[in-house]
């Protein structure tokens, strides 16, 4: 099993999530989070003060998946996150050791395959 | 038409003056100059701070109702009319609006920078208070446009949008109906304006949303509101002021005032019910904003009926007012028209049913103007209806034409990308609800070359800082 972690747009999430639906992902957490990627800093001015948002707004999703899955669902963030500019974030896939389905007890693969 | 502005006993030769040909009211006030009214004065300076009080109000009621990222931008295109509305409003619009006219089209110059508005009697209040009281009305009205326009229009063209429609649009059709113009003159009844104000916002904020195009996201994502509470406070903050709007418009502390208050009181009340009552059969919920939205609807419909009927029929004025703003809402919403935040369908189909409404239950018993369809005129509602169209079309042609020209100077839109990421930040270099983690301060000697404009990572504004940036560049 891995555990996919995409760092992606926030004014992306949408059809992110449209593109994993359509590849039958099911099970998706999804966070706001701040961070930075290297891209343009915006400066904003509040009275006197002049401040640079170095942190941006980013949304963080995570997915189990199984071992067969994963090329699927990194195409699908890939093609749907895209804006070709500095910041559209990174996709991190990471070796997952155990997953448990709290509500069955199903054990690893059983556990991050779809319920129909 | 606020006739009662005059004294009263003005008021009951005027129609006589007209029929003789006399001259426009504007030149008769002048020559009415009465006592000033300490009671009436101070009834009309509170009215003048309540009025004021809706802008901010109707800020809130539109901020809370868009995205977190618009939510500044939604909240300044209320509060820039404040300054650029009145600056123009003291500059020139309240001479073109109330200055004397030959053609009843428009008023003119005499009253420019305010030459000649002192402190002598207007009726029987100050001339100046008189003017300050219609500024809060240009204010307001300039400022409902808005709604149609959140997240996508520039804040510069928006701005030269309003200044412009301000002194084409909102000052000719005040004159028309209260300046001494035809529509007053043909009989039209607008007590606080709902045609003027309330139709005349609704169908310019219906041609500015077809000639800007709707957002990008618009019938892909959904515009949730962002804080209902914001939406609700603005409601009341609206409700509030309008007792200004309405009552005021009496233009002294007397019955006609009260009969206006109560009525304010009423009618947003029984919309309130009924739009619940509706929210609940249509979906088995009764719906927070939906309730704030019906109180904006009621307000709007009792504007221009308020001084003209019994607070019996305000109550059913209300009622019978909230079912086709609730039906056009519905409807707008699976549309292609992104009138974002339904300017039409409040103040558009609201003002329009008041206006109407007015023809049906205006009562001479009950301040000694004007008889409805239902009290044996049938005309006055052909009156209304004319008062509606005139402005209908005047506002919907001159709105076109003035977003147009400014267009050819000045792009309109900003780009996808910019909606995408908001316009608070992109318009304003600021956001409601920014988070301190992450923001640098940057000192004078570390600002080179003009603030608000992005700086790149691989060129830190002073070599101080460079190490903060990371060069995780893709």
């Amino acid at each position: 099993m891995k555990l996919i972690k995409a760092i992606i747009r926030p004014e992306r999430l949408n059809d992110v999530m449209k593109a994993l639906f359509q590849a039958d992902v099911r099970g998706i957490t999804v966070s706001r989070v701040q961070g930075h990627g290297g891209e343009t800093t915006p400066v904003a001015t509040y009275r006197g003060t002049t401040v640079m948002m170095e942190l941006q707004e980013k949304v963080l999703l995570d997915i189990g998946v199984s071992d067969d899955f994963t090329e699927t669902v990194v195409a699908a963030i890939l093609r749907s996150a895209r804006t070709d500019e500095v910041g559209d974030g990174k996709i991190f896939v990471c070796p997952v050791d155990q997953v448990h389905r709290i509500r069955t007890g199903d054990r690893d693969t059983a556990a991050v395959t779809p319920v129909s | 038409m606020r006739l009662s502005r005059e004294s009263p006993l003005l008021l009951l030769v005027l129609p006589l003056l007209y029929a003789a040909g006399a001259p426009p009211p504007a030149a008769a006030q002048e020559a009415a100059g009465g006592a000033i009214s300490g009671a009436d004065t101070s009834w009309m300076l509170i009215s003048t701070a309540l009025v004021l009080l809706m802008t901010p109000g109707l800020a809130f009621f539109y901020g809370g109702l868009v995205n977190s990222r618009n939510a500044l931008n939604t909240m300044m295109m209320s509060f820039v009319a404040l300054g650029v509305s009145a600056v123009l409003w003291a500059v020139l619009g309240y001479s073109l609006a109330f200055g004397s006219s030959g053609t009843g089209f428009v008023g003119d110059f005499s009253m420019a920078l305010l030459s000649g508005v002192g402190t002598e009697p207007n009726g029987t209040i100050p001339h100046m208070l008189f003017m300050a009281f219609q500024a809060t009305f240009a204010i307001i009205t300039a400022a409902l446009i808005s709604g149609a326009l959140i997240g996508r229009m520039r804040f510069g063209p928006y701005v030269a949008f309003i200044a412009l429609w301000g002194l084409l649009v909102y000052a000719p059709v005040a004159h028309w109906v209260w300046g001494g113009g035809w529509l007053g003159e043909l009989g039209a009844l607008d007590f606080a304006g709902g045609t003027v104000v309330h139709v005349n916002a609704g169908v310019a904020a219906l041609v500015a949303a077809l000639v800007l195009g709707s957002r990008h996201e618009y019938a892909r994502t959904a515009l949730l509101p962002h804080n209902v509470p914001f939406v609700l406070l603005g409601a009341g903050l609206l409700w509030f002021g309008w007792f200004g709007f309405n009552g005021g418009s009496a233009l002294a502390a007397d019955g006609i005032a009260a009969l206006a208050f109560v009525n304010t009181l009423l009618a947003p009340a029984a919309a309130l019910v009924v739009w619940a009552l509706l929210d609940y059969f249509r979906s088995g919920k009764a719906t927070a904003v939906g309730v704030a939205t019906a109180i904006v609807v009621g307000l709007v419909a009792i504007t221009p009926a308020s001084g003209f009927i019994s607070p019996a029929n305000a109550l059913l004025l209300g009622a019978i007012s909230a079912v086709p703003s609730y039906a056009v809402l519905q409807w707008r919403a699976r549309t292609r028209l992104d009138d974002s935040l339904d300017v039409f369908a409040a103040h558009g189909i609201g003002g329009v049913s008041g206006a109407i409404l007015t023809g049906f239950f205006a009562s001479a018993a009950v301040n000694g103007m004007a008889d409805g369809l239902f009290y044996g005129n049938p005309n006055q509602v052909g009156i209304q209806a004319i008062a509606i169209l005139a402005v209908a079309v005047y506002c919907g042609a001159m709105t076109f034409i003035i977003l147009k020209a400014i267009g050819l100077v000045l792009p309109l839109r900003t780009s996808e990308k910019e909606e995408a990421r908001g316009m608070d930040l992109l318009n304003h270099g600021e956001e409601a609800y920014a988070s301190s983690g992450g923001a640098v301060l940057l000192l004078d000697e570390e600002m080179n070359g003009g603030s608000g404009a992005e700086s790149s990572p691989g060129t830190p504004p002073s070599g101080s800082r460079a190490s903060a940036y990371s060069t995780d560049a893709d």
